[in-house]
């Protein structure tokens, strides 16, 4: 069930939000074995931190798409 | 020979004048490059396809010519009497030395004329069903990829990109950008639309900063609007000021007021985000204490259970029932002493009530005779007879000297 933390880091805010999400459902829905629980706990610790930490470094990338693009189509 | 001329001897051909003319006015930046405005008349149609009319006003009149290409893009049908504004270059058609307008765009003169054809088009739109509720579609809350057709280098891409950065500096902008005015702005406007069209953005933000009717007029432009309508991608408008509504808007999944406001709209606050991952975070803590103490709790009450099946508790039980049986036993010693001393009471009475000597003290008294059988009838009585009588306190010996009654009596007498 856990993943490991390589996979982690590429996963994208959205994704590990709602992976988080699905862990803290599951753990409020259905009664888990202490150890399972543990386990979820820190995965689910370990996606919050990774969100946080992507909002901290966050920086708008932007990219232009007129040039190149633009120009293919008129040759079309 | 000819009389000498004042002017130059050299004469020109007319052909060669008219040329001349065309030369000079195809040179000069005015007459390239005008708009004029008047009223229609004299309009033909010949089967060539292009349109021959008249622009006039009150005092002066112009020759007008549209080539077939251009009037089949015409937006609006012309008829005589229709006041327009009309785009070309004055040239000289050389056949007839006349001078005249090549059009190359036609639109209604004045701003009421502007806004019956805005009005105009809505309808023909709206029957269409472009601007059907039903067909909005909802605005991704967090998009990763966000698409921005507007101009590059207009106030209303800043506000966009300021705005995402404070907000939700975690998304990715696509920018198409287009020219947001002016005559090639529609053409623009539907090939920045369709380079987004599709690609990996979720929503498409279709902005331009404030301006006149006329500067927002391209986002009127029935292309831009069907391309609009026909994107694969939500679009969400944000054109011009708050009090502004082009047919865009209509068309679009979601209008908003401003190009900031229309940022706005598809992505969440980073202060929410935030919050939101700290209330996931405390429902994960929380959910972990209350497993890990519902864990000890259950621990605690298997050791119970266990404590209650311990053999010590069969040994402990034991002793009590044997103690119990104890008392009891004890108990029914002592009751059945009682009630053994009752019972013995009780048959001492009855038998002090049966004794026939108790009788005899109350003044009774018992007879037998000589064998010491008991006499209860005079039939065993006989004259002479000696009998025993039994008082409570002694007995006496007597003789029977008369006999009355009984069976014998009746017989005899």
């Amino acid at each position: 069930m856990a993943k490991t933390d390589k996979s982690l880091s590429t996963l994208t805010y959205e994704q590990a939000f709602q992976e988080l999400l699905s862990i803290v459902e599951t753990m409020e829905n259905r009664q888990q074995s202490l150890d399972e629980a543990m386990q979820l706990f820190e995965r689910g610790q370990a996606l919050s931190q990774h969100c946080a930490s992507l909002l901290e470094k966050a920086d708008l990338r932007i990219t232009e798409l007129t040039g190149r693009s633009s120009k293919t189509e008129k040759e079309e | 020979m000819q009389q000498p001329s004042l002017f130059n001897s050299r004469s020109l051909t007319v052909s060669q004048v008219s040329r001349y003319l065309r030369e000079l006015m195809d040179s000069d930046e005015i007459l390239r490059d005008l708009w004029v405005q008047g009223e229609i008349s004299n309009l033909s149609r010949p089967s060539s396809g292009h349109v021959y009319f008249t622009l006039k006003d009150a005092s002066s009149a112009l020759k007008c010519v549209i080539w077939k290409p251009v009037a089949l893009r015409l937006p609006l049908l012309l008829q005589s009497g229709m006041s327009v504004e009309l785009h070309g270059a004055v040239s000289v058609y050389e056949r007839d030395g006349q001078y005249q307008l090549y059009v190359d765009a036609v639109r209604l003169s004045g701003e009421g004329a502007l806004y019956q054809e805005f009005m105009r088009l809505k309808a023909r739109l709206e029957t269409e069903g472009l601007f059907d509720p039903a067909r909005k579609r909802p605005i991704p809350e967090r998009p990763q990829r966000i698409g921005v057709v507007t101009s590059p280098t207009g106030a209303a891409l800043q506000d966009v990109l300021n705005t995402l950065r404070r907000r939700y500096p975690l998304a990715e902008v696509l920018l198409s950008s287009a020219a947001v005015q002016g005559e090639e702005a529609p053409a623009a406007l539907v090939k920045a639309l369709s380079r987004l069209n599709p690609s990996a953005v979720e929503v498409i933000l279709l902005v331009r900063g404030g301006g006149s009717l006329e500067d927002l007029w391209a986002f009127n432009d029935e292309r831009v609007v069907r391309a609009v309508a026909d994107s694969q991608i939500p679009v969400v408008t944000g054109i011009g000021h708050e009090t502004d509504f082009t047919l865009s808007d209509f068309a679009a999944d979601l209008r908003a007021p401003t190009p900031t406001a229309a940022a706005e709209l598809c992505t969440p606050d980073q202060a929410e985000l935030r919050e939101q991952l700290s209330t996931l975070r405390s429902r994960l803590a929380y959910i972990m204490q209350s497993a890990a103490s519902g864990a000890q709790i259950d621990l605690q009450e298997l050791r119970h259970h266990l404590e209650n099946l311990s053999p010590l508790w069969m040994v402990r039980g034991d002793r009590q029932r044997l103690d119990e049986t104890i008392l009891r036993l004890e108990n029914a010693v002592q009751n059945g002493q009682l009630t053994r001393r009752a019972g013995v009471q009780g048959l001492g009475d009855r038998l002090t009530a049966l004794n026939p000597f108790a009788v005899l003290k109350r003044g009774y008294t018992l007879v037998t005779n000589e064998q010491g059988a008991l006499v209860v009838s005079v039939d065993q009585v006989q004259e002479k007879q000696h009998l025993h009588i039994r008082f409570s306190d002694g007995s006496v010996k007597s003789q029977v000297t008369e006999v009355t009654g009984g069976k014998q009596d009746g017989k005899n007498g």
